[in-house]
Parts: structure tokens; C-alpha cells; sequence
């Protein structure tokens, strides 16, 4: 205790004390720039991802009911507040898949006999993968 | 902070829904959201439907992708919650509500797939 009385008592020595840095953020900080704007828009997606799910099962449970139920069911989907909905979750997953595939290079390093693959190689096979999928289901539900 | 296992996994489960939405939900939006609803093709017929979705497998399909698909939204809606409305004071209920609802979403999607009449 002594020790501590003579230190203080040194004049102009002040005791070492840190406090933590924690800057206020505001709740609105993604506002403030267009990256951050659109980091946070891409996270919004997940919102439209759990309504398709929604909206999707409501379609398996009324093809369980019958043929009549399905036929409810798309005029109700072809009522304007669904269809808005369901353009603007659109938007929302296509704006998803496009920040998901551009980023697939930097999470996907793939090497071929120790070099790189370039990331624009990766990316487009993303790409390629996406004209597949969607040509594929897009046959197996109106071709078939 | 604790040692959590299960984060790698949920980060998994993450980025295959991620992947698994960004490939095929834009399609089925498109078709079952937009240009059969507003006829802009044709829809097709429920016996189609029921044949092509009632498939033993595609039922196992749909019903992996529905859990890889809440999950992923799940996940990047708790952090969506943690940083975009600054929320990391109330981690535990973001934590059940958000998992809490994609475990509930995925017995429903399981319930509703298996009801479906087989063909």
C-alpha cells in the first residue's frame, strides 16, 4: 500500500489504466456506404430463402389435396401481394447467387498439378453449373 | 469462449445450402412464383406434379434441400441480426429462434413431403 502512496505521490505519474475500445456503432451503420449497403442486402436474402421454402411446401401440401387444391393454390399465387412478394424474393436469390458464385473463387482454392486454377475459371464453372441446374429442373417440371 | 463443435458444422450446412439455393431456387421461384401463376407458361398438369415431386428419391432430394436450405438461411440471418441491428447482447435467443425455426420448418418439410400421394 505504501509503494502505491509513493507512486501516486510522484508528481505527474498517472497509474496505467486501459479501458477496452469499443466504439459506438450505430444501429444503421450499413447505411453509410454502398458496399456495406449491399453486404447487408445479401444478407437479407436468407429472409427470401425461408419464404420459398414456405411458399414451396404450401404447393407440395396442396398437390397432396388434389388437382383442385393446386388450382387454389396458383390463383391465390397469381393474386398481386404474392406475386410481388415472390418477384422481389426473386431479386433477392438471384442477387445471392451472383455474390455467391463471384465469391467461389476466393473460398474455393483449387490446385492442378501445383498451380492455380484461375478464379475466373472457378467462378464460371459456378456459372456453368447454374445453366445446368436450371435447364435441368426447368425440364424435369415442364418437359419431362 | 467455450469451445463450440458444433459451429464447423453449422457453417457446412451453410454453405451447401448457399450453394444449393443460389443453383436452384432462382429456377423454381421463376417457374412456380411467376410464369405459372401469371400463365406465362403453361402449368403443368397436377398428375405431372404429383409423378415428378411424389418420386421416392426426389422426395429425399426436397426434403434434404428444404433442411440445407433453412439452415443456411438460419445462419446467415442470426449474423444478419448480430451485425446489421448490432443485437450481440441477446445471442441466446437469436440463437433459438432462428435454429429453432429451421429445425421446426424441416419436420414440416418432412411431414409435407412424406405426405404426398405416391404415384
Amino acid at each position: 500500500m505504501s509503494d502505491r502512496a509513493e507512486r501516486t505521490a510522484e508528481p505527474g505519474y498517472r497509474e496505467f489504466r486501459p479501458r477496452w475500445y469499443r466504439p459506438k456503432m450505430s444501429t444503421w451503420w450499413w447505411l453509410k456506404r454502398w458496399s456495406s449497403l449491399a453486404f447487408i442486402l445479401r444478407e437479407l436474402s436468407s429472409i427470401f430463402i425461408g419464404w420459398f421454402v414456405v411458399f414451396f411446401l404450401l404447393l407440395v401440401g396442396a398437390l397432396t389435396r388434389g388437382a383442385q387444391a393446386y388450382e387454389q393454390f396458383l390463383s391465390w399465387a397469381a393474386s398481386p401481394r404474392i406475386v410481388i412478394l415472390n418477384a422481389v424474393s426473386l431479386a433477392f436469390i438471384v442477387f445471392h447467387a451472383i455474390t455467391w458464385f463471384n465469391l467461389a473463387p476466393q473460398a474455393m482454392v483449387v490446385r492442378v498439378g501445383g498451380k492455380r486454377v484461375p478464379g475466373a475459371l472457378i467462378a464460371g464453372g459456378n456459372y456453368a453449373a447454374w445453366v445446368v441446374a436450371t435447364a435441368l429442373v426447368a425440364w424435369l417440371i415442364v418437359g419431362g | 469462449m467455450a469451445r463450440r463443435p458444433i459451429e464447423p458444422l453449422l457453417w457446412i450446412v451453410f454453405s451447401a445450402g448457399g450453394v444449393f439455393a443460389a443453383l436452384l431456387i432462382p429456377v423454381l421461384l421463376f417457374l412456380f412464383g411467376l410464369a405459372f401463376p401469371l400463365g406465362w407458361l403453361a402449368p403443368p398438369s397436377h398428375a405431372h406434379l404429383v409423378a415428378v415431386l411424389g418420386h421416392p428419391l426426389a422426395r429425399v432430394i426436397l426434403f434434404l434441400l428444404c433442411i440445407a436450405w433453412l439452415f443456411h438461411a438460419a445462419h446467415r440471418f442470426r449474423y444478419t441480426l448480430y451485425d446489421g441491428l448490432q443485437l450481440q447482447h441477446l445471442k441466446e435467443l437469436i440463437v433459438l429462434l432462428c435454429y429453432g425455426g429451421a429445425i421446426v420448418g424441416s419436420v414440416v418439410a418432412g411431414i409435407c413431403l412424406w405426405q404426398l400421394p405416391a404415384r
